[in-house]
């Protein structure tokens, strides 16, 4: 269980370091936070049985997660707006 | 083999297989349907740990909310069928370095370390625990990081309407 995890994991970070495009890099974080779900659920469940930190945790991953999704997609849609690209490479500028 | 070894099994090659899918495949769209998959079968492997619950919000908010999301924003930035460019070498060199990398160092330390399984009953994870425990303010309870999280959705809300409005 805990190799799966770090394996999803790594293979989030590596999407991410891969692509250029923010939709893609978003997606990798997605699967990161994923994996990290993944690896606290299944330590609250073979580990500590009897107590239930590790599915609150998730829980509040979870909406962590849909926050930080809301909030970068909103970005990504104001940043193809002004530049009109959502490659890392092409948005260069801070301040428009 | 038992039974919840063979679906643990099934699931996780699902996982796997969909999550390098996800991130080698080159179609933006298929891309986004393949993380749907993976973590439609990280729900199943939530269930299969007897957390009804976290599985239901697994689907809701990730599978229902969080791809919808993309999908949503895939089809407001870019044509349905342009394919991504192809990876430099450099940036495909070092993102496997990295990951590799990284995956041998997490094995050797989580090898090293004896995990002792716990044989105590397990906890009963009904809606009525959660409840209380979300709401609990005494040694086991949530209060304190449930009505952050709101906060947070609050300002990720307020947030999100200010940087996406026109101007």
């Amino acid at each position: 269980m805990i190799g799966l995890s770090c394996l999803v994991f790594f293979i989030g970070l590596a999407g991410v370091l891969i692509r250029r495009n923010l939709i893609t890099m978003l997606m990798g974080i997605e699967l990161m936070l994923n994996a990290v779900n993944i690896n606290f659920v299944a330590f609250n469940h073979y580990l500590f049985p009897d107590r239930l930190e590790g599915h609150f945790f998730a829980l509040i991953v979870m909406a962590i997660a849909a926050a930080e999704a809301a909030v970068a997609i909103a970005l990504i849609i104001n940043i193809y707006r002004k530049f009109a690209t959502v490659s890392v490479d092409d948005v260069d500028e801070l301040k428009y | 083999m038992t039974g919840p070894q063979t679906i643990f099994f099934i699931l996780a090659a699902v996982v796997l297989a969909f999550s390098v899918m996800s991130v080698v495949e080159r179609k933006i769209l298929r891309a986004a349907i393949y993380l749907l998959f993976v973590l439609v079968a990280t729900a199943g492997l939530f269930y299969m740990m007897n957390y009804q619950f976290l599985a239901g919000v697994q689907l809701i908010l990730y599978a229902g909310g969080i791809v919808v999301l993309i999908i949503f924003s895939i089809l407001l930035t870019s044509q349905i069928n342009s394919k991504l460019d192809r990876p430099k070498k450099l940036h495909v060199f070092s993102a496997i370095f990295t990951g590799l990398g990284g995956m041998a160092l997490s094995v050797i330390t989580f090898l090293q370390f004896t995990f002792r399984p716990s044989h105590a009953l397990a906890a009963e994870v009904n809606m009525r625990t959660i409840g209380i425990r979300l709401m609990g303010t005494g040694p086991e309870g949530y209060a304190l990081p449930f009505e952050v999280i709101s906060i947070l959705l609050l300002a990720a809300l307020v947030g999100t309407i200010y940087i996406a409005r026109r101007t």
